[in-house]
């Protein structure tokens, strides 16, 4: 195999007005314009977006699987903090 | 089975407009659909055959209009599968084999750099189908030139090899590319109409288009020489006869096959 040196990079796409960008997968590009147009031609076929960002991977700081105990097991049993003890009006849609 | 013969089409001005535009988007597109599985990249392989999808759908309007103004009981599927190389209308330069990567952009780009100003200006056509196909069209093949330019720009002035090779598709296709701007008698009747455009007026813009993308791609712009053309009247390379052979092989084999 080649050895690679084309950067990665992470792909969001806002799918409708008001909503977030969401994280869709990743890709390979040399540089930024280039994978805007791969985003573009990857994630955006079956017209999923309205607008896209690309952010290089090495930019993303990750939790550490190690970490999971420490960092996400004590909220779980925490249930008062969701909000389920009361009606959301239809009228305020997504949240 | 049915027999495979040929369809004959009645050259109308109109019929021919619309099959010799039908039919650089027909060729141009089957061209890149052969990249499809074996693209430098699966982001480009995509890319590519997004390109290449495009072109299809265009030349799917075209030969469907053409269709209607023929009224001779023909098809889409019978001007793609049932015309043979002399009968096909395209630009030579669609039909040149794909060689590298290079080649292919290249090849796609000095097409968009046409085809993009030209469909929309075509967006005025008196001719409201001709009109509404450009409308879409324009669109797309926006897209086309600016990604192509893009990768003209970086392989131009990239490594030494991609360097080399874009510099070297450039001296190939450089005497294809004067064919776009030619018309003929049939094509300036419906330029006198509105309905089409002279594509010689599209000339200058081409020029700066290529010019800009080429110098900052560090490549010179070849001299204009000599130019090649045929293809408007069927007049093509060898290399035509194989696409077709290819791309019409199942329609041939087993006519009128559904799916």
């Amino acid at each position: 195999m080649s050895k690679t040196v084309t950067p990665l990079w992470e792909v969001f796409i806002r799918s409708r007005n008001g909503m977030a960008h969401k994280h869709v997968g990743s890709l390979h590009a040399a540089d930024s314009t280039l994978a805007l147009q791969a985003a573009r031609d990857v994630y955006t076929r079956r017209g999923e977006g309205l607008s896209v960002w690309v952010v290089p991977s090495s930019a993303i700081t990750a939790s550490d699987p190690g970490d999971k105990g420490m960092m996400f097991e004590p909220a779980e049993s925490k249930i008062y903090r969701h909000p389920t003890f009361y009606d959301v009006p239809d009228e305020v849609g997504h949240m | 089975m049915a027999a495979t013969t040929n369809i004959r089409v009645t050259e109308t001005p109109l019929v021919l407009y619309a099959l010799r535009r039908a039919d650089d988007a027909l060729v141009l597109g089957h061209r890149l659909s052969e990249w499809c599985g074996r693209g430098p990249a699966l982001e480009e392989d995509m890319a590519l055959a997004n390109i290449g999808l495009d072109l299809l759908g265009q030349a799917r309007s075209l030969y469907a209009y053409a269709a209607e103004v023929e009224a001779a009981g023909h098809d889409e599927d019978g001007y793609a599968y049932l015309r043979e190389a002399p009968q096909y209308r395209n630009l030579l330069l669609a039909e040149l084999p794909n060689g590298d990567f290079a080649r292919t952009i290249l090849r796609q780009f000095l097409y968009a750099a046409f085809a993009d100003p030209y469909w929309r200006a075509m967006m005025r056509s008196t001719d409201p189908t001709l009109a509404a196909v450009a409308a879409k069209s324009e669109k797309e093949t926006a897209y086309h030139l600016r990604h192509t330019a893009e990768w003209v720009i970086r392989l131009g002035d990239g490594t030494g090899e991609s360097h080399r090779r874009i510099a070297q598709a450039l001296d190939d296709l450089w005497p294809y590319t004067g064919e776009m701007f030619e018309a003929d008698a049939a094509e300036h009747a419906l330029v006198e109409s509105g309905a089409a455009l002279d594509p010689a007026a599209f000339r200058a813009e081409w020029e700066r288009t290529v010019a800009d993308v080429l110098s900052q791609a560090t490549l010179a712009v070849p001299p204009s020489g000599w130019m090649q053309k045929g293809g408007r009247t069927g007049r093509h390379s060898e290399h035509l006869g194989h696409l077709l052979a290819e791309m019409q092989s199942v329609a041939r084999a087993h006519p009128g096959a559904t799916w």
